[in-house]
């Protein structure tokens, strides 16, 4: 499908402010409330906004540990890629999975409620997944910037 | 600690799908009037058990072919270089996401790039050239899924 500028005009205005009514977004924008509904629908229709998400604050719920944990897999097994994804999906403290090219192959963001909890979850749910060649942890001291928006 | 019952954590975990439902809706899906859905919303949103909206957006359809993460470890590090460090990678328009990590790496970077050329550009032009930088490790992102979390 085609952008134009409105298009990416509105896109940047509700990347910077998610939460705008519609009638808001067209003020920010400078176009009328009935043009941007009616480009905010063909944007969602046509795939390219595939959604809005509510970002829980975990440590505000008692989860203050989180890990970026970085596997390389043993890929001499051709099914260790989606039996790793599988029983990675399996367990609820990841929050985030990603396949990577590159030295590491997959990323989970796992999240615990403090260290002791965390190395249990690292014990008993980590360790046992299937075809691990090598694993490294980063702990996460602070966000810096998290926005994720594109610079359109 | 915010505490949550059965009904709120269904109600976040509808969210994470659909950030747009309004009370009402949520109200009919959990079996609550719509008063009654609006106060737990207000509560979580007082209490800030959302820490925001994520827009996702098709990065292909907007002309962003590649992700990459970085992981970034300074040559100098002490405070002041922490900052400056801090400073000029916020600055940087491709830049998603920077996590301050602790482990073989000292920063956790997203970027966004419309290729692989223009990756290798933000690269070399702006993230080699921040303050204080040393080893910087690429992984190129293949796919990506967010999971719920333990709610």
């Amino acid at each position: 499908m085609q952008i134009d500028d409105t298009d990416r005009r509105l896109l940047r205005r509700l990347q910077a402010n998610p939460e705008a009514t519609a009638a808001e977004l067209a003020e920010l924008a400078g176009v009328t409330a009935t043009t941007c509904s009616r480009r905010l629908d063909r944007l969602a229709r046509d795939g390219v906004i595939r959604g809005q998400h509510a970002v829980i604050d975990w440590p505000a719920l008692g989860w203050e540990v989180e890990v970026s944990l970085r596997f390389t897999l043993d890929k001499t097994d051709p099914r260790a890629f989606d039996e790793f994804l599988a029983a990675a999906r399996e367990v609820p403290e990841v929050t985030e999975i990603q396949t990577f090219l590159g030295r590491v192959d997959v990323r989970l963001h796992v999240i615990a409620r403090d260290m002791a909890h965390y190395q249990q979850i690292y014990r008993e749910k980590i360790l046992v997944l299937p075809h691990i060649a090598d694993i490294e942890a980063l702990m996460q001291v602070a966000v810096i910037a998290e926005n994720e928006v594109l610079p359109l | 600690m915010i505490r949550l019952d059965e009904t709120d954590r269904a109600m976040l975990r509808a969210l994470q799908a659909d950030a747009t439902l309004s009370a009402g809706a949520l109200g009919r899906r959990f079996g609550l009037s719509q008063p009654a859905a609006w106060r737990r919303l207000k509560r979580l949103a007082e209490e800030g058990a959302i820490r925001g909206r994520r827009i996702d957006l098709d990065r292909e359809a907007l002309g962003f072919g590649v992700t990459v993460f970085l992981g970034v470890k300074l040559a100098t590090k002490g405070r002041v270089s922490l900052e400056d460090f801090e400073r000029a990678v916020r600055a940087i328009p491709e830049v998603q996401l920077v996590h301050h990590v602790l482990g073989h790496y000292d920063y956790r970077l997203r970027i966004v790039a419309r290729d692989l050329a223009d990756f290798e550009r933000i690269l070399r032009r702006r993230i080699m050239t921040l303050p204080g930088v040393g080893d910087v490790e690429a992984n190129v992102l293949l796919s990506e899924e967010r999971r719920p979390g333990p709610l």
